[in-house]
């Protein structure tokens, strides 16, 4: 089914339901429909067609549910990127998406007119908060989710076609943009509201931006369910974000390693502070036992999936929660309805315990990258009943057939539950002047799984400081890609053929550096 | 009467932050609205605090009231650092 006839569908057997919770607002499912009906109807007069791309750059506020389902309703594809993501890259997906239409933040207005103005296309601006004349000809998105009765925009029949283009980083250094269709949403978000045992009396509490597979699942399963979605910004202050948990009944967390950590770490926390919450999960990275064994005892009550993930097909495999005790390092099986299963270089299966690639199968793999920017190699081959992926993860399985992840194939960096591509990262650091040679590896850390590390010969003379490299990073690069510490040496070892040893990460960091958290 | 802590934590700010921002921001400013500071950013200025004023944080205290803009940095400074009478 396309995704806006589950919110269509949820609308008609809970129209007085509240569906959204986000700062302030709350909207009932009827309105939520009929909002999203009204900015489909906008998009179209403005110019949108079918096909073509809605670029948002949004916080979690109520805008971001509304705009994603008014792309769909108007037979566009949304692309959610990054809202803190600087101007050069923005231009550079700009370029590469064409977009017709950009959703933002009045904050952020000029600067991504300025964006528009370098990439070299003409799309329709939104922007989300009140009129402001200083923004020139961008339209107000208050006044395109209201207004006078709207024909109810006539729903589309085919769910081939796309519904999100998701940008991640790619081992290249470029970002990828990943192609789903709406039956593979559909697909993934139906087998996940399935084993979490979803339903509309769930209410999900999500700090996890839009712009990534795992919160847009939670966008989608409740939508689909009928339940409630509370959205909070980020989840700085864990304090007000718990008491809020409890305040509003969340039946469902969704977390990052790095939340959990800091929820572990609290004291004193009353103890009925998880006395709603029916589940938690964890994806993005390897939750370590300590703290799932730490989150068990402190909520008792709770079920706790952990779950692996890849934006190419948004959910990969679940751990059931009785076996976590067990297998606390296993991200579990295939999700319903799909597999995953690892091969070897020959492409054959793996036996028991032996290290090879992860394959995933199902009607949930991505059509593709846009563009085919990453290669043919790289493209889902198609199969009875969906598409067959590389993932171009190691795993292995052990004889009861659960998986564990090993790592990944290429040098890409996981922190935060954010992928970073060094290389990305190394074309910023050449470009500061004093600069001679730079490399950057991931560093394991046991809060945000890796933290990201720049190594740095600089020229004979140059006296730039660790913050001078942060800040240049900081302005060119996303918050997440800033390396948490720089290393200064006076040159970095190189292989035989003269490439620096990338691989070599002992040589590189000798251990003896520690984070600056 | 948080003056005292004002420059500090101002310093502090346009340190550690303002470079992942476009503009400057006013002391009443939310922080984390602003895009000013980050999840990790919260982090660093909990370290920051507890080591130059050699305070101890506890979970409940981190909360936007208390951290997110200047003006209440320096008030949950002052009333947790009462000048002596």
């Amino acid at each position: 089914m396309r995704l806006e006839a589950r919110l269509r569908e949820s609308a008609r057997r809970y129209p007085d339901k509240v569906a959204l919770v986000a700062g302030g607002c709350r909207l009932s499912y009827a309105e939520f429909d009929t909002r999203s009906d009204h900015l489909a109807a906008a998009l179209r007069k403005a110019g949108v067609q079918p096909g073509d791309r809605v670029a948002l750059l949004l916080e979690n506020g109520i805008e971001a549910p509304l705009s994603f389902f008014a792309a769909w309703k108007a037979g566009a594809v949304a692309c959610p990127l990054y809202p803190s993501m600087k101007s050069e890259k923005l231009a550079a997906i700009f370029s590469s998406i064409r977009p017709a239409a950009v959703v933002t933040q009045a904050r952020q207005i000029l600067s991504v007119q300025a964006v528009i103005g370098a990439s070299g296309c003409q799309p329709i601006v939104i922007t989300t908060e009140g009129a402001n004349n200083a923004v020139g000809d961008a339209l107000s998105f208050a006044s395109m989710t209201f207004g006078g009765p709207t024909a109810r925009p006539e729903l589309r029949a085919n769910e081939s076609e796309l519904a999100l283009l998701i940008h991640t980083s790619g081992s290249t250094g470029r970002p990828k943009g990943v192609m789903l269709t709406h039956a593979n949403v559909d697909a993934a978000c139906q087998s996940i509201a399935g084993y979490l045992g979803n339903t509309e009396d769930d209410v999900v509490l999500s700090v996890l931006p839009l712009s990534f597979g795992y919160g847009i699942t939670q966008m989608v399963t409740m939508a689909s369910v009928g339940g409630r979605l509370v959205l909070e910004k980020s989840f700085a202050f864990p304090r007000t974000i718990l008491d809020r948990l409890a305040a509003e009944k969340a039946t469902g967390l969704p977390l990052v390693p790095a939340m959990a950590a800091l929820i572990a770490g609290m004291k004193d926390l009353p103890d009925d502070q998880f006395a709603s919450l029916r589940y938690v999960t964890s994806a993005a990275a390897a939750l370590p036992p300590a703290l799932s064994g730490r989150l068990r005892g402190m909520m008792p009550g709770t079920l706790i999936f952990i779950m692996y993930g890849q934006t190419e097909c948004l959910r990969v495999s679940y751990l059931e929660p009785t076996e976590i005790a067990r297998r606390p390092t296993s991200v579990g099986k295939a999700i319903p309805g799909t597999r995953a299963y690892v091969v070897g270089d020959d492409g054959q299966p793996c036996n028991p315990g032996e290290v090879g690639e992860l394959v995933v199968e199902g009607p949930h793999v991505m059509a593709g990258y846009w563009g085919d920017e990453a290669g043919p190699r790289q493209r889902p081959t198609e199969i009875e009943g969906g598409r067959r992926l590389r993932t171009g993860d190691l795993f292995r399985m052990d004889a009861d057939g659960f998986l564990y992840f090993v790592s990944r194939k290429d040098d890409i960096i996981k922190t935060r539950g954010e992928k970073v591509s060094p290389q990305e990262v190394e074309r910023v650091l050449y470009a500061l002047p004093g600069v001679r040679e730079a490399a950057v590896t991931g560093m394991d850390d046991p809060v945000f799984g890796q933290v990201v590390c720049a190594h740095v010969a600089l020229e004979p003379g140059c006296a730039l400081s660790e913050r001078d490299v942060m800040r240049h990073c900081a302005s060119q690069l996303e918050d997440y890609m800033v390396p948490k510490m720089v290393e200064f040496r006076d040159m970095l070892p190189r292989t035989t053929t003269g490439k620096i040893r990338m691989s070599a990460e002992g040589d590189l960091v000798e251990g003896k550096l520690e984070t600056a958290i | 009467m948080s003056q005292r802590f004002r420059p500090a934590v101002r310093e502090f700010i346009a340190e550690n932050f303002l470079f992942r921002a476009d503009a400057e921001i006013a002391d009443d400013q939310s922080l984390l609205e602003s895009g000013v500071m980050d999840s990790t950013g919260v982090l660093e200025l909990i370290a920051f605090l507890e080591t130059s004023y050699g305070i101890s944080i506890a979970d409940e205290e981190i909360i936007p009231q208390n951290l997110d803009s200047v003006d209440a940095m320096t008030n949950y400074l002052a009333r947790k650092l009462p000048v002596a009478a």
